[in-house]
C-alpha cells in the first residue's frame, strides 16, 4: 500500500495527494470521508480530469480552485456519483461509487448536501416547501416537526418566516443561494459539496456566504468541498487548497503553501494571468 | 449521415434502457401514490374536450362519407358497424393517442427538459430521490389509465356521432343503426382498441419523458425536443399500430 501511494504520488507530481488522516483542518486519525485517486474524465469536447488524486477527512473543508471550463464543477459531480469517471476510483465514506448504479447510490447521497452554483431549487415549490423536501422523502416527521426544522435551517442561513411562502422565482440571487444551502442542510448530511458558491453575488452576498460555510464547519455539518475560483472566499473557508489547471492539481496543501507555489501554472492563476 | 445515424440507433437505445429502468423502479411508495391521481386529471381531464371533440367529428365524417359511398352499393344498412368497426378498433385509439400523447408527451418533456437545464433533476438526484420513481413513474402508470378511459369515451363519442349524422342526414332509423352495429360488432373489437390505446400511452410517456430527460443546450435545445417528441408520438403511434394489429389479429381473430 505505501507503494501504491507513492507511485500515486510520483503519477501526480506531487507529495501530499493522498495523505495519512489527520492533515491540516482534519481530525486526527479522522476517517477519509472522501478520496479521489486517479479520477479521469473526457467528453466530445476533449478530456476534463486527467488524473485527480486527493483526499478528504472528517472536519476538513477544502476548496477547489479553478478558472472557468477547468473541471471543478465536473469532480465535484464525480463526488457525489452524478458523474462517473472513465478511469480512477471515487471513494465516498469508505465505498467505492463509480460503478454503482443510480438506485445504490441513493443512500449514498442522502448522506450529503449539494449546494449547485444556481441554487437548482424547484421552481413549483415554495421556500418551505423546498426546505422540507428532503425531510418529506427520507424521514417520518410530523407536520410540526417540519415546520420547525425548516424553520431552524432558515435561521441558520439568516432567512426569516417570511420567506417561506415565496416562491424560488420570488426571491434575489443572494437567497435563493442561501435557501440552497438550507435545502442541502436540512438533510442534516455528513459533507457539504459547493458549487460556485459565491458565483453571482454581490460582495456583501458573497460574505454572508463566506461567513455561513465557514460557520457551518464549526456547527452544523463540519466537512466541506468548496468548488470557487473566489479567491475571498477561499481565504475564509479553506483549511486545505487544490488548484485545479488542465484536469489536474497543479498544487493541494494549507493555503499558504500554496500561495507560495513556485509552480509556474499556479502562480499564473493566483496571479488572474492564466490563460 | 453517420451522425444521424448514431443519433438515432443511442435514441432508441436510450428509450430501451429508460423502459427497462422504469420497469424495475414500477413499484411505488405510498406517498407516492397522490402524484398519480394528479397527473390523472392533468392527463385527463384537461384533454378530455380535445380527445371527444376530435371523436365526435370523425365519427360525423365518416359516416358521412360511408353513407354516401356505400350507398352506390345498396349497402347503406351497414355503415352503423363499419364506423363502429372503424372507431373501435383504430380511429379511437390511435387519433386519440396522437392528439392526447401528442399534447401530454411535448408538456412532459417541456416540463423534464426544463427541470433539466435548471439542474432540479440533479437536486433531486443529490437528495437521494429516485427520480425515476418521483418523475416518470407516476406519469406512466397515469397514462395507463387515462389513455383506455378516454378513448372509451371517445369511441362512445366518435359513434353517437355517426349515428346522429345517420338519423339527421340520411333519414336512417335509429334502432335498425344500433341493432345492425350490435349484431356485427363483438367485445373484442372494442376490448383490443382499448389495450393498444393502453400501449400507446406508455409510447408517449416514455418518449416525453426520454426527450425531457436528454434534453440539452438550454431554452434553444428545450424548444427543439419539444418539437420532435410530437413527431415521434405520432410516428410512434402509428408505426406501433400497425404491429399491434398485426398481433392481435394473429391472436384474437
Amino acid at each position: 500500500m505505501p507503494n501504491t501511494k507513492r507511485a500515486i504520488e510520483e503519477r501526480h507530481g506531487f507529495p501530499g495527494a493522498l495523505r495519512t488522516p489527520g492533515g491540516v483542518g482534519g481530525h486526527v486519525g479522522a476517517p477519509h470521508v472522501v478520496e479521489v485517486i486517479g479520477a479521469e474524465k473526457a467528453f466530445a469536447a476533449g478530456p476534463v480530469l486527467q488524473g485527480v488524486t486527493f483526499d478528504i477527512s472528517k472536519g476538513e473543508t477544502l476548496v477547489v480552485m479553478g478558472g472557468s471550463g477547468s473541471g471543478k464543477t465536473v469532480l465535484l459531480r464525480h463526488i457525489a456519483g452524478l458523474l462517473q469517471p472513465d478511469a480512477g476510483q471515487v471513494r465516498v465514506f469508505g465505498q467505492n461509487i463509480e460503478h454503482l448504479t443510480e438506485e445504490e447510490l441513493l443512500p449514498i447521497r442522502r448522506r450529503m448536501g449539494y449546494v449547485f452554483q444556481g441554487a437548482a431549487l424547484f421552481d413549483s415549490l415554495t421556500t418551505y416547501e423546498n426546505v422540507a423536501y428532503p425531510l418529506r422523502e427520507h424521514r417520518h416527521l410530523s407536520e410540526d416537526e417540519i415546520h420547525e426544522r425548516v424553520a431552524r435551517f432558515l435561521g441558520v442561513v439568516a432567512l426569516g418566516d417570511e420567506v417561506m411562502p415565496k416562491l424560488p422565482s420570488e426571491l434575489s440571487g443572494g437567497m435563493r443561494k442561501r435557501v440552497g444551502i438550507a435545502r442541502a442542510l436540512s438533510a442534516e448530511p455528513e459533507i457539504l459539496l459547493f458549487d460556485e458558491p459565491t458565483a453571482g453575488l454581490d460582495p456583501t452576498n458573497s460574505k454572508m456566504v463566506g461567513d455561513l460555510i465557514r460557520e457551518l464547519h464549526g456547527g452544523v455539518c463540519d466537512t466541506a468541498i468548496v468548488v470557487t475560483h473566489d479567491l475571498e472566499l477561499t481565504k475564509t473557508v479553506a483549511d486545505r487548497v487544490a488548484i485545479l489547471i488542465e484536469g489536474r492539481f497543479a498544487a493541494l496543501g494549507p493555503l499558504a503553501e500554496v500561495l507560495e507555489s513556485r509552480e509556474p501554472t499556479v502562480q499564473a492563476f493566483l496571479a488572474g494571468e492564466a490563460r | 449521415m453517420d451522425t444521424y445515424l448514431r443519433r438515432t440507433v443511442m435514441w432508441y437505445g436510450g428509450v430501451g434502457l429508460l423502459t427497462a429502468t422504469v420497469v424495475r423502479n414500477v413499484a411505488l411508495p405510498r406517498r407516492y401514490l397522490a402524484l398519480v391521481v394528479q397527473e390523472i386529471e392533468t392527463m385527463g381531464v384537461r384533454s378530455l374536450g380535445v380527445a371527444l371533440t376530435a371523436a365526435v367529428f370523425t365519427g360525423m365524417v365518416f359516416s358521412l362519407q360511408s353513407a354516401v359511398n356505400m350507398a352506390r352499393f345498396g349497402a347503406e344498412a351497414y355503415v352503423g358497424p363499419l364506423v363502429a368497426l372503424a372507431i373501435f378498433r383504430e380511429l379511437g385509439p390511435v387519433l386519440t393517442a396522437v392528439l392526447v400523447g401528442g399534447k401530454v408527451a411535448s408538456g412532459i418533456t417541456a416540463e423534464l427538459g426544463s427541470m433539466k437545464v435548471t439542474e432540479q433533476i440533479d437536486a433531486l438526484r443529490s437528495l437521494g430521490v429516485n427520480y425515476v420513481k418521483r418523475l416518470i413513474v407516476p406519469r406512466l402508470l397515469a397514462a395507463l389509465v387515462v389513455f383506455p378511459l378516454l378513448t372509451a369515451l371517445a369511441d362512445v363519442t366518435g359513434v353517437v356521432g355517426g349515428m346522429l349524422i345517420m338519423y339527421f342526414e340520411r333519414g336512417a332509423d335509429m334502432f335498425s343503426f344500433w341493432n345492425n352495429m350490435t349484431y356485427w360488432v363483438v367485445p373484442k373489437d372494442f376490448l383490443t382498441g382499448i389495450a393498444k390505446s393502453a400501449v400507446f400511452g406508455a409510447i408517449a410517456t416514455l418518449i416525453g419523458c426520454y426527450n425531457g430527460l436528454s434534453t440539452e443546450g438550454g431554452t434553444e435545445g428545450l424548444g427543439r425536443a419539444t418539437t420532435a417528441t410530437v413527431v415521434h408520438v405520432t410516428m410512434g403511434v402509428i408505426v406501433s399500430d400497425f404491429f399491434l394489429t398485426k398481433i392481435f389479429l394473429m391472436l384474437f381473430w
